[in-house]
């Protein structure tokens, strides 16, 4: 039954490991060692990778690997035409889908010059917002779980269900939307759909509320993420940290509010800043965004107006862009997402840039981890709310 | 000093009691749930009901002609081969009907006279619509494409197979097996997220007929 | 010493084998209740497709892991490892044997039966250590080494708890501590250490691996802590062991604070199952309800709280003991009827 190995055996050549942990420079300290975190690892949501080079439970060292589900999203945009490529935007972050079939229409429109009329702006407005009280339903759930609550993230999916209901009755799918068009929108809404959004609203207040005593006042929760992984200003500049990470370090940045598109200038809504920086800072500003997002709903609905949601004549699937570059960018769950296009005036795009922000948030968890424990780790892991689907594109 | 520290040992019992109370409420939260009515459906033995999958994109399908629902509206044009990015669908068109040698006779009989001679021409309809599920990313792009808006989505959610080709749809014997069940539903155009694209312009006159419901 | 008779060892013989039917009975139970519990929680059914109401599917879960292949890690040390498994249930069935469940249903009776139970349940700290040690995975490794720094300073309040009761009731015979505790909850040891419960219990529930302290497993860290590597049958022991455990404190619990089998009326061991099961509740109520708490937090919790507090509440028994022990005051309660 037993294979005893010999220690010079030909099969440790096997398990010394592949480039990243052959190639890892360990510190100067003595007696540490390796551990791969991942790529299969329950709390790195997906196929993230860490090296981490452990004193005890203390980390020395952690290095991110990335490209386990690079999909060459952007490579992509080159061969499809501009109609066919929103369907790639909703499977780049999954979770906040909408805002990234925001950025390439609004990329796409903005080098075209279309015209967008105004119910289909509103309805983008309300179409994104859900979406980001689901993103930040199951960012928050997912964090959650991360610590080792199992139950909140279920009470969390609970509310996300109606939020889905409610976007499938726009754009007719749950996760991966395809519900942008340039210069519009792909469908109306059916008259019901306010009615069961303005249903929605207090219900989720409601929730809001019982997901702050349950979780945000537990004592057990605030200590494990209070003080922990503290990012300052200065650091979210050098990293480009956009979003919810950079809210929680005090820096009332929204590309909502600083670039405002669409009609986001016609809506009261507060930024959410905390300034401790910590984990707990984060996470408090993805409930807070919930509520602010709500509020922004209730406004959209209360303010929309009928009218048409496309161009007289909408655009083909293979419009063509005129020749030039273009750069949009919105704020989506994780941060601002940019997208940048090329075209030469040809069928497809020359060149689309994809500007992710859980990239950039990740890039500070190197940083961030050195000197912390691996529970802690975790914990920091899970604040950055990353989507590796985004941050490998 | 003294006063200061007296104040943070204070603060610290405060806290401390107030973190066992959050406990105690965090608890009480999930016993009150536990108590509370299950929201989940037990699939296979209950289904959503029915308004819930009403927008649902499920695979898409064919919309069967006004006058005979199981022939599809289709023209075989290939606009919606040519818009899909995932390259799913394969439209083989009808070709013209072989003529007899007596039929031909008489064409080439007529041609020689001079008459101007009208062979019989393919049908419009497509001979083969196939679609492969698999593909499928559900972006509506060829919806969108139709011209005659013969494509819509199905609302089928619970798909399950064994094996990747119970997901390579035909089509046409599809539609000819809902149009038998139901020839009105397999040749309806349908609101909402699922349906063609000329039916936003529809929607846009509806919902302008509806404003003052909606401005509400 | 006294030399064991035949009708004594065809006793225990019998009563081990009642306590391993009872701790598998039980494990299939608790997995059920524990996933009911879990289900309602998160308002979904929990199982419910095999057997009435879902109690058949442990046992088709168990037949699951009966039938899965046993692996091996490379380079993992065999011995070792399949020890690990086997020493963490080895100890479970010897801690049941003196556990008055009533005066009737008492495996073995010794006088020092407290003393038994902690001694044996430190096997399991072992067992853990052997199980991450051998199995050549580092978050095995990693699992065993906080679980056992954490089960180790653990045992110290968990101890002081014991000993209060001990010192109060003036034995280390479980049975003897049940006879003098009444039917009535006022009549219960916990009335009097309402706070060496609380320490027993939180130092139980660490003792035990269960959450907020199941650090030697803390799957979203570890993956699984120290059975990363277990599979099929040795996993399934570890899960047996892990709900034998749970039944084990919970029952000591009950034999110490809360009265066994005594009841207010009928006395006898549904008392003493209804109030073990009833700890058992609670502490799958509390695993389903809060997040893992950091290594050190835990480790500040026993060092800072829980031992001092211990210390404190052993020191104070000890007094008032003493105190009511003195001639004068001692005639004083009597007077009063209250002793």
């Amino acid at each position: 039954m037993s294979q005893l190995m010999h220690p010079d055996s030909s099969l440790f050549d096997d398990v010394r490991g592949d480039f990243y942990t052959v190639n890892f420079e360990k510190g100067s300290r003595e007696n540490t060692f390796i551990l791969n975190l991942g790529p299969q690892h329950p709390s790195t949501h997906g196929v993230l990778r860490v090296l981490l080079e452990l004193d005890g439970e203390y980390i020395m060292r952690a290095e991110p690997v990335l490209g386990y589900l690079h999909r060459m999203h952007e490579k992509m945009g080159e061969i499809k035409t501009t109609g066919q490529y929103m369907n790639n935007m909703g499977r780049v972050d999954y979770l906040h889908a909408m805002a990234w079939n925001w950025a390439w229409a609004g990329a796409a429109e903005r080098l075209g010059g279309i015209e967008v009329p105004e119910r289909a702006e509103y309805l983008r407005v309300i179409a994104t917002e859900l979406n980001r009280i689901a993103s930040h339903q199951v960012g928050w759930g997912a964090y959650i779980l991360d610590l080792g609550a199992f139950t909140p993230i279920l009470y969390a999916f609970e509310d996300r269900e109606f939020v889905l209901d409610l976007l499938q009755m726009m754009s007719g799918s749950r996760l991966t939307f395809s519900y942008f068009r340039l210069g519009g929108v792909a469908s109306d809404v059916p008259p019901r759909f306010f009615e069961k959004l303005r249903e929605f609203i207090p219900y989720m207040r409601e929730r809001l509320k019982m997901y702050h005593k349950l979780v945000s006042g537990n004592m057990i929760f605030k200590e494990r993420v209070e003080g922990i992984g503290i990012i300052d200003r200065e650091m979210c500049d050098r990293y480009g940290a956009t979003g919810p990470v950079s809210r929680g370090s005090g820096i009332a940045h929204d590309t909502r509010r600083a670039e405002p598109y669409s009609v986001y200038d016609r809506f009261d809504f507060k930024i959410p800043v905390y300034h401790e920086g910590c984990c707990l800072a984060r996470t408090l500003v993805r409930l807070d965004e919930i509520a602010e997002s709500l509020n922004i709903l209730e406004q959209a609905a209360n303010q929309i107006q009928p009218g048409p949601v496309q161009p007289d004549k909408p655009l083909k699937v293979g419009y063509k862009l005129p020749a030039g570059e273009a750069y949009f960018a919105c704020e989506g769950g994780r941060g601002k997402i940019g997208v940048w296009v090329a075209s030469d005036g040809g069928k497809n795009p020359y060149r689309i840039k994809l500007r992710a922000p859980g990239f950039s948030n990740l890039s500070l968890f190197a940083e961030l981890a050195k000197g912390t424990m691996i529970a802690d780790a975790i914990a920091i892991l899970g604040s950055l709310d990353l989507v590796i689907p985004e941050v490998d594109r | 000093m003294g006063h200061f520290m007296i104040q943070r040992s204070i603060n610290y019992v405060i806290n401390l009691v107030k973190g066992l109370w959050s406990l105690i409420i965090g608890l009480s939260i999930t016993g009150e749930f536990f108590v509370r009515r299950k929201v989940t459906v037990h699939y296979p033995r209950q289904v959503v009901p029915k308004e819930a999958s009403e927008s649902f994109r499920g695979p898409i399908e064919l919309v069967g002609s006004v006058k005979d629902p199981s022939v599809p509206r289709c023209i075989s044009c290939m606009m919606c081969v040519t818009a899909c990015p995932s390259g799913c669908i394969k439209v083989v068109k009808n070709k013209a009907p072989k003529l007899t040698p007596e039929e031909e006779a008489r064409y080439a009989e007529a041609e020689a006279r001079g008459e101007k001679v009208k062979r019989p021409s393919a049908p419009k309809n497509p001979a083969v619509y196939e679609y492969d599920f698999t593909y499928c990313s559900l972006c509506a792009c060829c919806i969108e494409a139709c011209p005659v808006d013969s494509i819509r989505f199905s609302n089928e959610l619970y798909l399950a197979g064994t094996s990747r080709d119970d997901f390579k749809y035909d089509l046409i014997s599809r539609l000819e097996r809902k149009a038998k069940e139901d020839p009105k539903a397999a040749s309806e155009l349908l609101p909402g997220p699922r349906g063609p694209k000329k039916m936003v312009a529809a929607e846009a006159a509806a919902s302008s007929e509806n404003a003052s419901e909606v401005s509400a | 010493m006294e030399i064991l008779s035949f009708w004594t060892i065809v006793q225990l013989v019998l009563a081990l084998v009642a306590i391993l039917i009872f701790i598998s009975g039980n494990a299939i139970i608790l997995v059920w209740m524990e996933r009911k519990i879990a289900g309602y929680i998160q308002r979904r059914p929990g199982p419910v497709e095999v057997g009435p109401e879902g109690i058949l599917q442990c046992v088709a879960d168990a037949v699951k892991l009966l039938s899965k292949q046993i692996l091996k890690p490379t380079h993992a040390d065999s011995l070792l490892y399949w020890l690990g498994p086997i020493l963490i249930f080895f100890a479970v069935p010897l801690i049941f044997m003196v556990i008055p469940f009533s005066p009737f249903f008492t495996a073995y009776e010794v006088d020092l039966g407290i003393l038994l139970i902690l001694a044996f349940s430190g096997i399991n700290v072992l067992s853990v250590l052997v199980a991450g040690w051998s199995s050549n995975n580092k978050y095995s490794l990693y699992g065993a080494a906080r679980s056992v720094s954490m089960s180790v300073s653990f045992e110290i309040p968990l101890l002081l708890a014991v000993l209060a009761i001990a010192f109060q009731t003036g034995t280390l015979n479980l049975s003897t501590i049940v006879a003098k505790q009444g039917g009535w909850p006022w009549q219960w040891n916990i009335f009097v250490q309402p706070l060496a419960f609380f320490i027993y219990f939180v130092c139980a529930m660490a003792e035990t691996n269960r959450a907020p302290f199941d650090l030697g497993e803390s799957e979203s860290e570890l993956t699984a802590g120290f059975h990363t590597e277990y599979s099929g049958m040795g996993f399934a022991l570890f899960f047996l062991a892990e709900y034998a455990n749970m039944v084990v404190v919970c029952c000591v619990a009950t034999a110490l604070f809360l009265g066994g089998w005594n009841g207010p009326f009928l006395d006898g061991f549904w008392w003493f199952l209804a109030k073990a099961y009833g700890l058992l509740i609670v502490m799958m109520w509390i695993r389903w309800t809060y997040p893992r708490m950091r290594f050190d937090m835990i480790l500040n919790l026993n060092w800072k709280w829980l031992l001092p507090l211990g210390a404190l509440n052993l020191l104070g028994t000890a007094f008032v003991l003493k105190l009511i022990e003195t001639p004068c005051i001692k005639e004083f309660l009597e007077g009063w009827g209250i002793l």
